[in-house]
């Protein structure tokens, strides 16, 4: 490679970098506004028009706190733990296509990358928990590690489904393949591969990590000013990803008649993360058991029967 | 370019495993390890095995090392001050094992066996090893899963509550 491609996957990666984090940010205003819309409030409304500064105005507070490291933790775990959490999160969109071209990378094991990378995510949480060296975190950073273990099962099974259907473990391959999309044909494959996603980024009614009634906030109490910032940013960033993989894996990407395919794959995207914010207004938080055993006695057995009847119906009907 | 970041991890994952050895902390000894693995992970990468490198983070490094700090983080295990005596009484069997692999390595770097033929890296897509998975090698994966059926019955059983 020439310095003027090497300069030019930079600023690529760059921009798509910045886009990220601004997308992000808007979230967390947009979640605001509709949560306030949803409970009859009227939410943030102050900065600037219709208050949409309010990330920046957010982002300036938390950046000017004092950094500040309580002398019981452990120092070093203390300050890499909430870096992870958005690094896997932004490092996975490197596989995920928005458009016919639009893709930074296009691997044959993209699927799995991005599992991969899920699973490292719990470290962030985990580390988090236990860097700072007392109870609540640590309680929090337990019951993460389990919940996230938990529900990663599932979701990988409930992906082969997909797998199968394309055969590849290349998104862009798994979009090219979807002239129906898959949700039609992997309906229980879509639900069970949400409900994990809502689960993996910790959001209600998943959030038991961060109950704030029982456990102060979880493994983030400790944390405060931009490193409690990155955690935060660390969440968005998941949502916003599980929202675009469902979009790639099970409805259908990009395509769609008329409009350009980039404006498909934001439609279908805004649909789910608003789907996220109702979810999150409306349901009430699970208790821990019911949680665990609502991941290991219900999702996995049935993502389990909705791999072994579309790997039965694919033996006959796909041949090869 | 290749064989810089061939080198590095390489170097990356041995400093790592030593650095195990050499910390205090379980939980920072349980890290390394996991640095180590992804090391290894993109090792795999670079020789052509995408499937096994992907496998490796999910299972060694994801799940597998994920268990192991809960556990450390339930037992709430501290760095210990006082000095293991260095060479208990468990060691002479491990070392006449790992003494066995070095002379095999020392044979396979000095050369003492003939070159492979060809040099190149061939890349194993996953669909390959599925197929070698469940067409020579069928008996093989059917022992391991029952196997693992037994592990399986044999963790409820212990952890059963006693209402039997």
């Amino acid at each position: 490679m020439t310095i003027t491609q090497w300069l030019f996957a930079f600023s690529i990666l760059l921009l798509v970098l910045l886009s990220l984090f601004l997308i992000a940010a808007f979230m967390v205003y947009a979640e605001r506004r509709v949560l306030a819309l949803l409970q009859d409030r009227l939410g943030p409304n102050r900065a600037g028009p219709f208050g949409l500064l309010q990330p920046v105005a957010d982002l300036l507070k938390l950046i000017t706190k004092e950094h500040f490291i309580p002398p019981f933790a452990d120092r070093s775990i203390y300050t890499i733990a909430p870096i992870i959490v958005p690094f896997t999160a932004l490092l996975s969109f490197a596989v995920v296509p928005v458009d016919d071209d639009w893709w930074l990378a296009d691997i044959n094991i993209a699927l799995l990358f991005v599992l991969a990378l899920s699973s490292l995510r719990v470290y962030g949480i985990m580390l988090g928990g236990w860097a700072s060296n007392s109870k609540y975190p640590l309680f929090g950073g337990l019951r993460s590690a389990a919940q996230m273990i938990s529900y990663e099962l599932p979701m990988g099974l409930a992906l082969m489904g997909v797998v199968m259907l394309s055969g590849s473990f290349s998104l862009v391959d798994i979009v090219a393949a979807q002239s129906l999309p898959f949700i039609f044909l992997q309906p229980i494959g879509f639900f069970i591969f949400l409900i994990c996603g809502i689960a993996e980024t910790n959001r209600l009614p998943f959030d038991l990590p961060e109950a704030e009634n029982e456990l102060a906030a979880g493994y983030s109490t400790e944390y405060g000013g931009i490193q409690f910032a990155l955690f935060f940013l660390g969440e968005y960033i998941g949502v916003l990803l599980i929202a675009a993989l469902a979009t790639v894996l099970f409805l259908g990407g990009w395509h769609g008649p008329w409009l350009p395919g980039v404006c498909w794959f934001a439609i279908k995207m805004l649909i789910l993360i608003l789907l996220f914010f109702w979810l999150r207004t409306s349901m009430p938080r699970l208790r821990y058991d019911q949680l665990m055993s609502f991941g290991w006695k219900l999702l996995l057995p049935a993502a389990l029967i909705n791999l072994m009847i579309t790997a039965v119906i694919g033996l006959f009907w796909i041949k090869g | 370019m290749y064989e810089i970041i061939f080198y590095l991890t390489a170097a990356v994952t041995v400093l790592a495993a030593g650095s195990i050895l050499i910390v205090r902390n379980p939980i920072h000894a349980a890290l390394y390890l996991v640095i180590a693995l992804l090391a290894l992970a993109l090792l795999f990468f670079l020789l052509g095995a995408p499937l096994l490198a992907a496998l490796q983070v999910m299972i060694y490094a994801g799940a597998i090392m994920v268990l192991f700090l809960f556990l450390i983080m339930v037992m709430n295990l501290r760095p210990t001050q006082e000095q293991l005596p260095f060479l208990s009484a468990g060691w002479k069997v491990p070392a006449f094992l790992a003494l066995i692999l070095w002379l095999e390595l020392l044979v396979l770097f000095f050369g003492l066996l003939p070159e492979p033929a060809d040099e190149t890296i061939t890349v194993i897509e996953p669909k390959v090893v599925g197929e070698s998975l469940f067409g020579p090698y069928l008996l093989v994966v059917e022992a391991a899963a029952i196997l693992l059926l037994a592990a399986l019955i044999a963790v409820l059983y212990l952890s059963r509550k006693k209402r039997l």
